[in-house]
């Protein structure tokens, strides 16, 4: 029998399974529109917004960008776990997860590889995006510069926990649990402070907030903008939560799967 | 083996080259207050063909789940090619496959796509080589390009079975890997699995509903029923210990509970 011999985590099965969602990507033309669509209309929305609010009101005037600059962000955020969830969803709709969990492919592979994908999808969604922004809004985001790295960094480690974590609870339960997938990370939408700084909440909330690594990224992007002041501080506490969060996730998603085998879940993958 | 499912001996850790294929000792698998597999054992030697027959609910799918890691045991053991299942998962899952209804391929992928990825994840060497070999052995060259989803019944299986061949296992699990197929194509499908055990010396263990089926390519059947294992022989032995012609009929007779067995 001809193998080859095999590492602890294997590189050719990650980009066999990156492969694996290449291929679903470019046979669907909507699938690939639908990652332009949206973040397009995103833009071109709260742009028209901002410009409306700072031809109008002295203090947006100073914030240059902070909206548009939110959008992209929070896209980040969002898309990048959509971009990961959308990869795994692919495999319970296929009804391929059994083929998967028969092979030789590690769990941490399997979801290095979403991790990736999550990346290809973001890049194809995002940088468009920022393009629009640029041409129809004056608003270079890459003009951020090195902080954008750590806001980017922050923001997909956040995403790929919610990622890992919904990803879990599918794999347990079934395509019944497939809305948290969609609506999961709206839920963490008005405590990042998005939109608004974290003192617009009340005091009791803001603690919540605080414990949440893209609040520290908006808060961050907020003080750029308007105060041209880089808060290291803020990245270094986000990227500390970010690493337990992950752990936490890969553990969970670990003993949802556990969970999976003993129910027999995985060969029984509808709803 | 004893007709009440126990073997004389629980497998014991044994060299990997010697095991036997699969050895299951006290299998039970328990969902909520169902009991789906009750304390079964059997060994199974390599190289053999054998059949897993029961009715619906006998426990054969979660048997074979089981023995593939896809669920856990409540309790007993399994070992597959020599290694604890499923903790030593890792050293055999490259050296086995399946192929199962209750899976399917990537729709969307092509048949080519979808062989190449899973011979990337089984990291076989000489991909080309091994997927134009075995889309020869299936005849699968006149849809190798097609999207896996828009083939016929009888072409999916052939797809699914390709896949199940891809890195040559020494232990295949079939699990109804003709069901839902005309005549011709099951036909074909069963020549095609006798001709790879026998070129390759493989295992195979098949759970079925379709008795002509196992008594064409088993030599050995292990008859299930609601959880426990009924019988346990050669089609031919147990025809003859139920006094019946075909295996049809001594399926008819475990699950209607009409046991006429002449000797023990």
């Amino acid at each position: 029998m001809s193998r080859i011999s095999q590492p602890a985590i294997s590189t050719q099965r990650i980009a066999a399974m990156i492969l694996r969602y290449w291929y679903v990507l470019i046979s669907s033309w909507p699938r690939m529109l639908e990652l332009l669509y949206w973040p397009a209309l995103q833009i071109i929305t709260w742009g028209f917004i901002q410009n409306y609010i700072s031809q109008n009101a002295g203090f947006f005037a100073r914030a240059g960008g902070t909206l548009v600059g939110a959008v992209i962000l929070w896209d980040i955020l969002f898309r990048g776990q959509l971009g990961f969830s959308i990869s795994f969803l692919e495999e319970m709709w296929a009804r391929n997860l059994g083929n998967l969990m028969m092979s030789p492919l590690k769990p941490i592979e399997f979801l290095l590889a979403l991790m990736a994908m999550s990346l290809i999808r973001l890049a194809i969604g995002i940088i468009p995006m920022t393009l629009l922004a640029m041409v129809f809004f004056g608003f270079n985001f890459y003009a951020i510069g090195f902080p954008l790295i750590l806001f980017f960094c922050n923001l997909i480690f956040t995403s790929w926990s919610v990622g890992i974590f919904v990803s879990g609870l599918v794999l347990r339960y079934g395509l019944g649990a497939e809305s948290i997938v969609w609506t999961l990370m709206f839920g963490m939408m008005p405590l990042a402070c998005i939109y608004y700084p974290v003192t617009v909440l009340p005091h009791w909330l803001q603690a919540v907030a605080w414990a949440l690594p893209p609040t520290y990224v908006f808060e961050g992007m907020r003080a750029l903008l308007m105060e041209h002041v880089f808060r290291a501080d803020l990245m270094a506490d986000a990227i500390v939560i970010n690493a337990v969060l992950i752990a936490i996730s890969f553990a969970v998603f670990l003993m949802l799967l556990r969970s999976a085998r003993q129910h027999g879940s995985l060969i029984q993958t509808g709803e | 083996m004893m007709r009440d499912g126990t073997i004389t001996s629980p497998p014991a850790p044994t060299d990997a080259r010697d095991a036997a294929a699969i050895a299951v000792a006290h299998l039970s698998k328990l969902y909520k207050q169902t009991r789906a597999v009750d304390d079964i054992s059997f060994s199974i030697a390599r190289g053999s063909v054998t059949g897993l027959l029961g009715g619906n609910g006998a426990g054969k799918t979660t048997t074979i789940a089981m023995i593939m890691g896809l669920v856990l045991p409540t309790s007993g053991r399994i070992e597959v090619l020599g290694h604890p299942m499923p903790d030593g998962s890792a050293d055999v899952l490259g050296r086995m496959n399946f192929e199962s209804p209750y899976v399917d391929m990537p729709s969307r992928l092509t048949v080519r796509q979808n062989l190449t990825i899973f011979g990337r994840l089984y990291s076989v060497a000489n991909l080309n080589a091994r997927i134009e070999k075995i889309v020869s052995d299936l005849d699968l060259g006149e849809f190798l390009d097609r999207a896996s989803g828009k083939l016929s019944a009888g072409q999916k299986t052939r797809v699914a079975l390709a896949k199940a061949l891809i890195n040559q296992p020494e232990l295949l699990l079939l699990d109804e890997p003709t069901a839902s197929l005309d005549p011709d194509t099951a036909d074909w499908i069963r020549q095609h699995l006798a001709t790879y055990r026998k070129e390759n010396g493989a295992t195979i263990l098949l759970a079925s509903h379709n008795m002509l089926e196992v008594e064409r390519l088993c030599d050995r059947v292990i008859i299930m029923k609601r959880g426990r294992i009924e019988d346990d022989d050669s089609p031919e032995a147990i025809m003859a210990r139920y006094n019946r012609a075909t295996m049809e009929e001594v399926f008819l007779d475990v699950a209607r509970g009409r046991v006429q067995e002449t000797t023990s």
